[in-house]
């Protein structure tokens, strides 16, 4: 595991001071046991999914690839774009609570917020436009996997996004601290899920053919 | 709040720096740009199919060790973890290689 870690490090190798791999009694997990439970569940059930479709497209190849023409992949684009800039700003927060800055983190947790609700905004234009053209979870295999997985992870990012609120009221009124880190790791570890699971689905439905 | 500052410099930085943080964005972005581009040009066939999930598993272990701050937890976790994206990817390549098949 360390030398694949390693191998995918190389641009970074100059921060390798911070990315130091800790000794095996430092090593702890940041965030609720609990959360990380829930998140295995979650990836197991994103991945049944997955595997699901993609066994169902090698049947039906020249299907799936003449009806993945008519996805938008721009708007797909900027919804990874979206979801990881609001990764990137709740590790941000995260850093900023860690070294005693609350309520700044409180800031960094609002930005998150809007890239978040930005992802939602822009696949609710996706789903009209779909509807409109006549899409639905009827309309062809295809047409039914799209809608499963892409609304099963929008669910995801609206819990997110609740998530978040709750964090940016914590943060504003300076509860999370260098000692009080729990609530806000949780918070980021479901929504790095959400993102993670996305890096997946927008290859794997909108580009591979 | 004296002794939580005392507490965050003993307890050095679980989740990088701001520094380390941006340069995963930054090389996510990048990432995510050639796999539009893919998209974009029409590009198909198991080499392609191929390099987005490399792409995609490389942008994962990024999130996964870095975002997550699994590369500083008890090492199952970053196994867990990293282990279900791989399985995913290698099944979506099995699959994608029968259809080729098909």
């Amino acid at each position: 595991m360390d030398t694949n870690t390693e191998a995918l490090m190389p641009p970074l190798s100059v921060q390798a001071e911070q990315a130091e791999t800790p000794a095996d009694t430092e090593r702890r997990l940041h965030g609720d046991l609990a959360i990380w439970f829930f998140i295995l569940a979650e990836l197991l059930a994103f991945g049944a999914f997955f595997v699901a479709y993609a066994f169902t497209r090698a049947h039906n190849v020249e299907v799936f690839n003449a009806q993945q023409l008519g996805l938008d992949r721009t708007s797909g684009a900027i919804n990874t774009v979206l979801l990881l800039t609001s990764s990137f700003l709740v590790v941000r927060a995260v850093q900023l609570a860690e070294a005693g800055r609350s309520r700044l983190a409180a800031r960094w947790v609002a930005g998150a917020f809007a890239c978040g609700a930005g992802f939602v905004v822009v696949k609710s234009f996706e789903y009209a436009a779909k509807f409109a053209a006549g899409v639905s979870l009827s309309s062809s295999t295809f047409d039914m996997f799209y809608l499963v997985l892409t609304f099963f992870h929008f669910m995801h990012v609206i819990l997110g996004l609740v998530i978040l609120a709750a964090l940016w009221n914590g943060a504003r009124q300076g509860r999370y601290r260098p000692d009080n880190m729990n609530g806000i790791e949780t918070g980021a570890a479901y929504w790095h899920m959400v993102d993670l699971v996305w890096l997946i689905l927008f290859p794997l439905v909108y580009v591979m053919r | 709040m004296q002794s939580s500052t005392r507490t965050a410099v003993a307890h050095a930085s679980a989740h990088g720096t701001p520094e380390r943080a941006a340069t995963i964005w930054a090389i996510l972005i990048a990432a995510t740009m050639v796999t539009w581009t893919i998209g974009e040009r029409g590009e198909a066939g198991p080499a392609v199919a191929a390099l987005l999930f490399a792409i995609a598993f490389a942008k994962g272990s990024l999130i996964i060790l870095d975002y997550m701050a699994l590369r500083r937890a008890p090492r199952m976790w970053a196994g867990l973890v990293l282990g279900w994206m791989g399985l995913v990817c290698a099944l979506i390549g099995i699959a994608y290689w029968k259809g080729l098949a098909a």
